[in-house]
């Protein structure tokens, strides 16, 4: 939703990112005010999973150009712990399985460590388990998911619903949600926007990364985005979204090149 | 180092260890047994890195220490016996500087788990026919030299049918400086038995000491035995140990060893499948940091048909520590239908740690399935990042992250006190490398 009095907790200005040498962002501009939900469309390949995992802090990608601040301060200057600290949550496209490691284990350590960090309670593992059952209802995920081993073996929509469920936990300012809705058959989808609906305030912010439509249908986007080799090519409204879905992503890039934008490099 | 200095080595070992004024009366089958192992004593030498068997284990630092007899009466304060002991234990044997106290001991176990004097009396035989026959001395030093002091030691006597699910702990504790002690055990499980066992090997110094042990289990048909093996060795410490098994019809075996402490460490663990049916879990865990070298060698004996062994053997490995494993897999002609695996997995913390992991199969049978495989690696990039971005620091996901992979071992021990106490000590040495 978009409020009047709604601050600004991420200003992306030109921001360049190499991987390996190779540059994927080319100058992406975005800002995002609380209160705000962002869609991010596009299709495979135009760098919105390194855009996300930039975000976040991801050793594999270099920044090579541009500015980020994240409420209020310089995002670079920050480790990637710090950056959750602060209240950004990636939710990973493919989230890894940690074998060994109890993810009711792994829930409470996450939980404690932003709870020292605010000054707050931790619990322990008791007070922990019934706070999470809780948090796990909204998600309608099975008490068993919290004696397995982080993610492993653990079907798309449940290492999903396990993202969501950390989101919930940690009660980001800025969600990055990356393909949330991948994996997902059309209940899991249901519970999963409704989960995120439920965290959605105006205090915060949520970014959704998708390439399908869909998930827009239950969690309705103030403003909808088109990536495409690296840059933002298109900003509208949701109604962009439903454009998309009927004619495809090609007539945007074309638009864009066509537009012949200041920063473009076409044909890189 | 040239035979002769290894020979007289052993010799000084010999000289320094007075044999207790008690064992004038052990019966003459033991002394002669004492008096075989003192002969191969003087034919054998301390090994060299020539040996193939100890490449990579470089025993001449050993060599150049020498040993004070243990002085005093065997005993624990209070408070160190409190830290090691289990509160599941049906019996306990403790062992001070290889000496047995009877006063830290105890057996409400209804069977026998005794000092090997006491035991004798009643198990004469069966003791005969077991001792001294599964670890074999002729061809190893170190076996010889225990064999040769052989006086205290844990008796451990299943009797037919008996079940026991509670474990039996024998602890071995280092207390003085600058001695040796030669720790044994025999383990009798009769027909049908079921035991857990506890062995577990500390020091109360920073010494250097010199541990040289040797265990016996002889399994019976049927019988189960689950062998957990703690070294927690002074960091100063040498410690060697042997351990054979032998498995009759259709018994099972499983073993979890644990290795943390130690100078140098050397653990051989033989299991021979010497009947039908019979199966072995063969888990290993080293973890080390420092100057730190761990090696590991076993042999699954594979010698009659339908046996089934599987064997994980995890290193973690921190500083310019050296880890070796040899895990050697026998399958002897006729041993049809055995089914073995092997997996060795490392992990190196350091640049500088070193790993040197071999799997060695010798397989002289076609109806068999015989699989095995090795890595060695960090901390995986992906794994550390995903826990990083819910706001660990980047110390504590590694630690996070080290420690599971030890506790995939340490989660095979039955024990919960002793699996939460070596989960504590996980945590502490790889929070301390942090
Ligand atoms: N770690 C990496 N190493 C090499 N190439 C990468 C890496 N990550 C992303 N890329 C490349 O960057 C481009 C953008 O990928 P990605 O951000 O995953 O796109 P999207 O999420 O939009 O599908 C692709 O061409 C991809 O191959
Ligand atoms: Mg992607």
């Amino acid at each position: 939703m978009i409020y009047q009095d709604s601050r600004t907790l991420l200003a992306v200005r030109d921001l360049r990112a190499t991987v390996n040498g190779t540059e994927i962002l080319k100058g992406i501009d975005l800002s995002v005010r609380s209160g705000e939900v962002h869609a991010i469309m596009g299709p495979n390949g135009s760098g919105k999973s390194t855009f996300a995992k930039v975000l976040a802090g991801h050793p594999a990608y270099a920044v090579s150009g541009g500015e980020v601040s994240f409420d209020g301060g310089n995002l670079f200057e920050l480790e990637p712990e710090t950056r959750s600290r602060r209240g950004m949550f990636l939710g990973f496209q493919y989230p890894i399985e940690i074998p060994g490691v109890a993810n009711s284990q792994f829930l409470r350590l996450a939980y404690n460590t932003l709870q020292a960090e605010r000054g707050k309670e931790e619990l322990d593992p008791l007070e922990f388990d019934d706070f999470v059952r809780e948090k796990m209802k909204l998600l309608e995920m099975n008490p068993d998911f919290l004696d397995r081993s982080v993610n492993e073996g653990f079907s798309g929509g449940e290492k999903k619903r396990n993202e969501i469920l950390q989101m919930a936990l940690l009660e980001p300012k800025l969600a990055i949600l990356d393909e949330t809705d991948s994996g997902l058959d059309i209940d899991a989808l249901r519970i999963v926007a409704n989960g995120v609906n439920h965290l959605a305030t105006r205090d915060n912010a949520i970014i959704l990364v998708t390439h399908y439509q869909r998930l827009l249908n239950y969690i309705k986007p103030d403003f909808v985005h088109v990536m495409d080799a690296g840059r933002i090519v298109k900003t509208g409204g949701s109604e962009l979204a439903l454009e998309l879905e009927a004619r495809g992503y090609d007539w945007v890039s074309a638009e864009f090149i066509a537009s012949g934008t200041p920063k473009a490099e076409v044909g890189a | 180092m040239t035979g002769t200095e290894a020979g007289s080595y052993l010799d000084s070992l010999i000289r320094v260890q007075a044999q207790p004024p008690a064992a004038h009366s052990s019966p003459a089958w033991l002394k002669q047994l004492r008096a075989r192992a003192l002969e191969r004593v003087g034919a054998l030498t301390v090994p060299t890195t020539r040996d193939e068997d100890w490449r990579f284990t470089d025993l001449s630092p050993l060599t150049r220490l020498s040993w004070h007899p243990v002085q005093g009466a065997p005993q624990l304060a209070s408070a160190d016996l409190e830290r090691l002991s289990l509160p599941e234990a049906a019996a306990r044997l403790v062992f001070v500087d290889g000496r047995y106290a009877a006063q830290h001991s105890f057996n409400h176990s209804g069977l026998t788990v005794a000092n090997l004097p006491a035991g004798m009396a009643e198990h004469g035989a069966s003791v005969e026919a077991h001792l001294g026959r599964h670890a074999r001395f002729e061809q190893d030093a170190f076996t010889a030299v225990n064999t040769a002091f052989l006086h205290d030691g844990a008796l451990i006597v299943v009797a037919r049918d008996a079940v026991l699910e509670a474990p039996v702990q024998v602890l071995c504790i280092s207390t003085q400086k600058e001695t040796a002690s030669y720790p044994r055990c025999l383990v009798i499980a009769q027909p049908g038995s079921r035991l857990t066992i506890i062995e577990e090997f500390a020091a109360l110094h920073q010494g250097a000491c010199f541990t040289n042990a040797v265990t016996e289990m002889a399994l019976a048909d049927n019988a189960r035995v689950n062998h957990v093996r703690v070294q927690r060795d002074s960091e100063a410490a040498f410690h060697i140990g042997n351990c054979a098994v032998s498995l009759a019809h259709a018994s099972r075996y499983h073993a979890v060893g644990i290795a943390f402490g130690a100078r140098l460490s050397r653990y051989n663990l033989n299991v021979l499948l010497a009947e039908e049916g019979a199966e072995c879990a063969i888990d290993g865990l080293a973890l080390i940091g420092g100057r730190q070298l761990a090696d590991s060698h076993t042999l699954i004996d594979h010698a009659k048909p339908h046996g089934l062994s599987r064997q994980l053997h995890k290193c973690i490995v921190d500083g310019s520590a050296h880890s070796v494993f040899n895990g050697k897999i026998m399958v002897r002609p006729g041993a049809q239908r055995t089914d073995s695996s092997q997996s060795s997995r490392n992990l190196l913390l350091s640049g500088k740690a070193r790993v040197d992991t071999k799997p060695q199969l010798e397989i002289f049978a076609d109806d068999v399935k015989c699989a095995h495989g090795a890595t060695v690696g960090q901390l995986d990039a992906e794994e550390v990042f995903y826990l990083r971005s819910r706001g660990l620091s980047d110390a504590a996901a590694r630690m996070l992250l080290t420690y599971a992979f030890g506790a995939e071992v340490i989660g095979r021990i039955g024990v919960a006190s002793l699996r939460r106490r070596l989960e504590r000590a996980v945590q502490a040495q790889t929070s301390r490398a942090a």
